[in-house]
């Protein structure tokens, strides 16, 4: 499975501040660990980046890239810093990934054409402005309009990752089995199947600390015994990237050697 | 509607390995498909084939071959030039058979003597293999390394017994890797791990899956090649990605039908005819399954399966 890492965040204190002082140091650092520790996709989070978001955008993936070669996965919900990012990109270790689009008319019809005039790939979260139905259902006729829209644009349905979106099962924990459901259904929305990928530590949120890691592992298995195909996780929790990389041997997805954990 | 081919799409790719220096080294591997599928993916090299000679007289190889090279087969530097400018060898495979305990125990630095003056017989690249001993080959080896510093030559085999002496040898003389593992898709897949959590490069592998001769399990080697082969392609699992190599020849030129005479069995017709046809459907099979480099002994043989390479490639 791919593991898109998630530490380059606007949330993280040291990370913002690297990015506003436009300070390579920590930036790549926790790039090399990433890909160190197993990804292969970094996630590149600046937010909204409503001030100068393009500058920002087209200096952090060139930081990156220097040290890091793997291809990057932009999120952000401005168009112009995204545009910003997927121009900058270097395409020799993969191709980027928009993060993201969603049933939402005006984000849609923003973003999808990017990842056709990018060749990117791009993620779609089935919701739309009612919010994340309840049913799996209900996702799949979003991610059918995300679809339709791609087919509008020449983006290939391979290039397409669905998320279905996790909810937190402290609040609603008759949704985790809905996520799970989703996947499933995703996969048979086109031949060949349909790709997906999560966010996945929302399934924790709200629960004590001493639990989250527990709640992420265990949910990562049963969503990639049902075909996910990639999830942004952080690969610095090394029991995660061991559920993964174990969960790979048992589905047959990589070849056993009694060194598994080391590769 | 006309006619489209149907393709199948890899993830990965083999890692080329280059070996040897100057104008004729030589690179392998490097393909990102299917044997002889050129048409689905890249194939920059194709296959390529040793001339194996040995530190001592062939004594126990069959009639049919000491007989090619009995002007040459005492001395291992005439030996090789022989093979280099008369019968057109790409590349020079050197067993210290000699070197195994049972057999004329030489030493290491008898070893060491023989791979300087093959080296310098020769400007194709070298393969230089012990004589399947671990525990001696993992002296001979080091000085073997030694002799042949900077000459980027492929070194033989490491094995799960030994790999390590044999992985800082290679490594301390800048040299390629022969990693080879008994038979076992999983073992070869642990061995190539162990050898680069070691600090040496997996570009720098090239993996021996333990060859066997037509009519002697020739279809176990085959499916771990298959194995290994599609680990690299379709999952894109970088510890199977390096080149392999078949050692065809030690172990078809012991089989019955490579030896038997005539006389013993008039049905089957001439034994240098046998012999020779059963080396080239061995490597044959071989490269059918994957195979990057292969280690042969008859000069008719390896004209034939050269030949094969050239039409399909």
């Amino acid at each position: 499975m791919l593991i898109i890492g998630e530490r380059i965040n606007v949330i993280t204190k040291a990370q913002r501040q690297a990015m506003l002082d436009r300070d390579k140091g920590p930036i790549q650092e926790m790039a090399i660990n990433q890909v160190k520790n197993g990804a292969g996709m970094l996630d590149i989070n600046i937010g909204p980046a409503e001030d100068k978001g393009d500058e920002l955008m087209d200096w952090i993936v060139k930081t990156v890239q220097e040290v890091a070669h793997v291809p990057l996965c932009l999120d952000t919900t401005n168009p112009v810093a995204m545009e910003a990012g997927l121009k900058a990109h270097d395409n020799s270790w993969g191709r980027a990934m928009i993060n993201s689009a969603s049933g939402e008319e005006e984000r849609l019809n923003m973003m999808m054409p990017l990842a056709g005039k990018y060749n990117s790939l791009i993620i779609g979260l089935t919701l739309n402005k009612q919010g994340i139905p309840a049913l799996a259902e209900d996702r799949c006729a979003i991610a059918a309009e995300i679809m339709g829209k791609a087919v509008e644009c020449g983006v290939p349905m391979e290039d397409i990752y669905l998320d279905p979106l996790i909810m937190p099962v402290p609040f609603s924990q008759e949704k985790s089995l809905e996520s799970i459901r989703a996947i499933r259904m995703f996969k048979e929305l086109n031949d060949p199947p349909m790709k997906t990928v999560v966010g996945l530590s929302n399934i924790s949120n709200g629960a004590p600390k001493t639990l989250r890691p527990l709640l992420n592992r265990v949910y990562t298995a049963l969503l990639m015994y049902e075909g996910l195909d990639s999830a942004i996780i952080d690969p610095l929790e090394r029991e995660m990237i061991e559920v993964i990389k174990t969960v790979d041997i048992l589905m047959g997805k990589t070849l056993y050697a009694h060194s598994y954990l080391e590769m | 509607m006309a006619f489209v081919v149907p393709k199948e799409t890899y993830n990965g790719k083999v890692y080329e390995v280059e070996i040897g220096t100057g104008p004729r080294a030589v690179k392998i591997g490097g393909e990102a498909t299917l044997p002889f599928l050129a048409f689905e993916g890249a194939v920059p090299n194709k296959p390529v084939i040793a001339y194996e000679i040995q530190d001592v007289p062939p004594e126990d190889w069959p009639q049919t071959i000491q007989e090619v090279y009995k002007d040459v087969s005492s001395d291992p530097a005439k030996w090789a030039k022989y093979c280099q400018d008369e019968l057109g060898a790409q590349m020079i495979a050197l067993r210290l058979i000699g070197t195994h305990p049972d057999r004329q125990n030489r030493s290491a630095e008898d070893a060491a003597k023989t791979v300087k003056d093959v080296l310098s017989a020769i400007d194709v690249p070298l393969i230089i293999m012990g004589s399947n001993n671990a525990e001696k080959d993992a002296q001979v080896l080091k000085s073997a390394c030694d002799a042949a510093s900077g000459k980027n030559c492929l070194i033989g085999k490491a094995q799960e017994a030994n790999y390590k002496t044999v992985v800082a040898s290679a490594m301390a003389s800048g040299h390629k890797l022969i990693a080879m593992s008994d038979l076992d898709v999983n073992l070869a897949k642990q061995l190539n791990i162990l050898i680069t959590q070691m600090g040496f490069d997996k570009d720098k592998i090239v993996t021996d899956p333990m060859s066997s001769a037509l009519g002697y399990g020739i279809e176990y080697t085959y499916s771990v090649m298959e194995r290994i082969r599609s680990a690299a392609l379709f999952q894109n699992d970088q510890t199977m990605a390096p080149p392999m190599v078949n050692d065809v020849g030690m172990y078809v030129w012991k089989v019955k039908e490579t030896m038997a005479p005539e006389a013993d069995q008039p049905a089957w017709g001439p034994v240098a005819d046998r012999g020779i046809g059963w080396e080239a459907t061995t490597a044959m099979g071989f490269l059918m399954a994957g195979s990057d480099l292969l280690i042969m002994r008859h000069p008719k043989a390896v004209e034939t399966v050269r030949k094969m390479i050239d039409e399909l490639v």
